[in-house]
């Protein structure tokens, strides 16, 4: 639904980038304590809430401080007593924070982080890849992408719904710069329904208190360390209803759904679909509307919302219809495939029909992606479907063996 | 300053926890804790520390503690420290942590949590090497020391954190000594009460890790400051001030033989006398120069 037909809600549009739809979803979750360290593309959303608290008065603390290690450190902290605490980064900055946030995984803290997604070096590079938000997927975080900027508002608001009742902490990943930079408007919910929809109430069995004192992290035998993982695989396997059933419920709050873990897109009769996320989901649907008028293809869109809980249920369903998926990576596991087709092909494996699956790479350190790809990749779909072409272990997009040279030369 | 005799009965750091016979770390936490008594959150990164508490579900702290990553500590206790305030909760927070984690790797995020003046208690345990993985050497480890990494000697001299931090301008830098115990509580005491960003340093023998007979840790802790290797002293407000158990020992003659503190850890068995004049040379140095800082504002 478009925010302009929403007129309940036109009092509350504002136009804003990405990043300050983060930092107003983070005010309107009413966060106690953040940390803030910058890197680009995420830097703004951090001046955007020191702005907001020194000159709105808002009672939150903003520690910022000299790294992101010490970022991650101080949402953890803030955490343990009980305290809702944010923070954010992307690219090198999660690297840096890496053995923090496989501590605040591990230590079960609802911790909300949002990460702007950027390719990493060497060499040094700014433009769009997935593959930084996908590696706390592996780390014991939920991992929720949206789409666009009123996505990304409802989403953190969501995260902190999922961390509050999971007890597993969630990132939630946005397209860097393409979303983070770019202005959309968005509608923002009165802030009675934000604090109903995640209470600051809720019972905290973990925070550390003077009245009832125990400890936090110590050494653990080896006989039981493998059930405290099995618990933080259990609690996050079975997330997957519980973000499409946060997702319902927000919907009925704000007329707005984005399909709990899968937005499914031209589905109901589709017999090849691409697996995106993000941002280039746009240019994905328009592709699949553009294939079946020109082709006559039946073509749709699997819009990966969550990364984890990975959504294998649901997909094993959309599986069930679909003849072959082309999973559309904006990353990459070196020498295997995309991560995101490598999940699919385990999670499909077992079923009796399975679809083709498809590894695609494509859009690494910001290379344009266009339309056009996404119409490519659905006939290509289509054609192996026919029998007419190979199914191949990983396809790459736009990759030109001879750009290099080319460039050298001109220069 | 307090007797002996009038040092609170309350435990608040159990008997029965896992440190080796003769730690240090664990006579100066019981200390400390007394000090502080039960409003306290402590924060503890990679250390021995992390290992002295007892594995789960024991714990020998009877106060909420929070375990960190080794670099993360002063971080994790800003955060845990601004979410208490936000939250209306007045309580101390106090880091534990050994050299390792404030000398070196953790030696940004002390300092960046000086530089914000972070409403906390940061206190060092400094055994002089990374005991907890088996004894090898830290920026805290000696001139001359043998260490897993050291087997020679560490070739380079021990670095001076309490004077890098209280460059930071902080309202309180401390050394102490768990052979001191009542001067080591005294300036708990005094900083339990401040605001701001305190730093404390506790010279706690280890006695695996240096060598050391078991019944010797607390006499090799007296010997440190008897032989002026380890002045004790006060930054307060920036002036610099020897504190008692140290004041005699500032003049070289009345200094006892570094021999006598070095004959007793097989850490400084294989220094040589001319090792040990070089070593000599230098604290005669630190201790002329701390001489001359006495009562004079430095920061
Ligand atoms: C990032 C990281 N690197 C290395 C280690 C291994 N490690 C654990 S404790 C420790 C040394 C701790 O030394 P110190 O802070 O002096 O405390 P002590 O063990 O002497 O009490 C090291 C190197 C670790 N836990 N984390
Ligand atoms: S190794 Fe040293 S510091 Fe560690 S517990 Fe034993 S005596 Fe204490
Ligand atoms: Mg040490």
């Amino acid at each position: 639904m478009s925010i302009i037909e929403d007129k309940k809600s036109l009092s509350n549009v504002k136009v804003v980038t990405a990043n300050e739809a983060v930092a107003l979803a983070v005010k309107c979750a009413k966060v106690d304590v953040g940390g803030a360290y910058p890197i680009s593309p995420q830097t703004s959303i951090m001046e955007y809430l020191t702005k907001y608290i020194e000159t709105e008065n808002i009672p939150m603390e903003i520690v910022r401080v000299e790294s992101e290690h010490s970022a991650m450190a101080v949402a953890m902290g803030a955490a343990a007593v009980g305290a809702r605490a944010f923070t954010a980064t992307a690219s090198q900055g999660l690297l840096y924070m890496a053995e923090m946030v496989y501590w605040v995984g591990s230590s079960r803290l609802p911790v909300v982080m949002a990460i702007t997604s950027r390719a990493m070096g060497a060499p040094w590079i700014l433009g769009n890849e997935h593959t930084d938000v996908l590696l706390p997927r592996e780390w014991g975080w939920m991992v929720l992408f949206p789409e666009d900027n009123q996505e990304v508002f409802d989403t953190i608001i969501q995260a902190y719904k999922l961390a509050d009742t999971t007890l597993v902490p969630v990132v939630v990943g946005l397209d860097g710069f393409i979303l983070s930079h770019t202005t959309m408007p968005i509608s923002i919910p009165d802030q009675s329904i934000i604090d109903n929809f995640i209470p600051k109430n809720t019972p905290k069995p973990y925070a550390l208190n003077t009245e009832d004192p125990f400890t936090h992290g110590n050494a653990v035998h080896s006989n039981l360390y493998l059930e405290f993982r099995h618990n933080i695989f259990k609690t996050i396997e079975d997330s997957e209803d519980l973000v499409d059933e946060i997702d319902k419920e927000w919907s009925k709050l704000t007329g707005r759904s984005y399909g709990g873990v899968i937005e499914e897109f031209l589905l109901d009769d589709a017999e090849v679909a691409v697996l995106v996320m993000g941002a280039s989901s746009g240019d994905a649907k328009e592709a699949a509307k553009k294939v079946r008028e020109k082709y006559g293809i039946k073509a749709g869109v699997i819009r990966l919302r969550s990364i984890r809980p990975f959504p294998v249920k649901r997909l094993s369903k959309i599986a069930q219809k679909v003849k072959a998926i082309g999973v559309f990576d904006r990353n990459m596991s070196p020498g295997l495939g995309g991560m995101i087709a490598t999940e699919v092909k385990f999670a499909l494996y077992d079923l009796k029909n399975r679809p083709i699956v498809q590894s695609y790479i494509g859009g690494l350190g910001g290379k344009d992606v266009k339309i056009a790809d996404f119409e490519n990749i659905l006939v290509e779909l289509k054609e192996m479907v026919d029998g007419k072409r190979e199914v191949e272990k990983v396809k790459w997009v736009g990759l030109d063996l001879a750009a290099i040279e080319k460039f050298l030369e001109e220069v | 300053m307090t007797s002996i005799k009038q040092l609170p009965y309350e435990e608040y750091f159990l008997a029965g926890n896992g440190s080796c016979p003769g730690c240090g770390l664990t006579i100066g936490l019981r200390n400390v804790l007394k000090a502080l008594g039960k409003n306290v959150y402590m924060v503890v990164p990679a250390s021995c520390s992390s290992v002295v508490q007892s594995p789960f579900p024991n714990s020998s702290a009877t106060v909420p503690l929070l375990n960190t990553p080794f670099a993360a500590s002063a971080a994790a206790a800003s955060g845990m420290v601004r979410a208490l305030k936000i939250m209306g909760k007045d309580a101390v927070v106090m880091v534990w942590a050994g050299d390792g984690g404030t000398f070196d790797i953790g030696l940004a995020t002390v300092s960046g949590a000086a530089e914000r003046n972070e409403d906390l208690l940061y206190i060092c345990y400094d055994n002089e090497a990374y005991m907890n993985t088996g004894g090898h050497r830290s920026s805290a480890t000696p001139l001359g020391t043998f260490t897993g990494t050291t087997p020679t000697g560490k070739r380079e001299n021990k670095k001076n954190v309490p004077l890098i931090m209280a460059a930071h301008g902080i309202p309180y830098v401390a050394t102490a000594s768990i052979a001191f115990v009542t001067d080591l509580y005294d300036k708990i005491m005094k900083a339990k009460d401040m605001k701001g960003f305190r730093y404390i340093q506790i010279y706690s023998p280890c006695t695996p890790g240096w060598l050391l007979p078991t019944e010797k840790s607390v006499e090799s802790a007296k010997l440190a400051v008897q032989t002026g290797i380890y002045p004790l002293f006060e930054i307060e407000g920036g002036i610099f001030k020897i504190s008692a158990p140290s004041k005699a020992y500032l003049k070289k003659e009345k200094r006892k033989p570094l021999h006598d503190y070095f004959k007793i850890q097989g850490r400084f068995k294989h220094l040589k006398e001319e090792h040990i004049k070089l070593i000599e040379q230098w604290i005669d140095q630190m201790n002329e120069e701390y001489a001359a800082l006495d009562g004079k504002k430095i920061f």
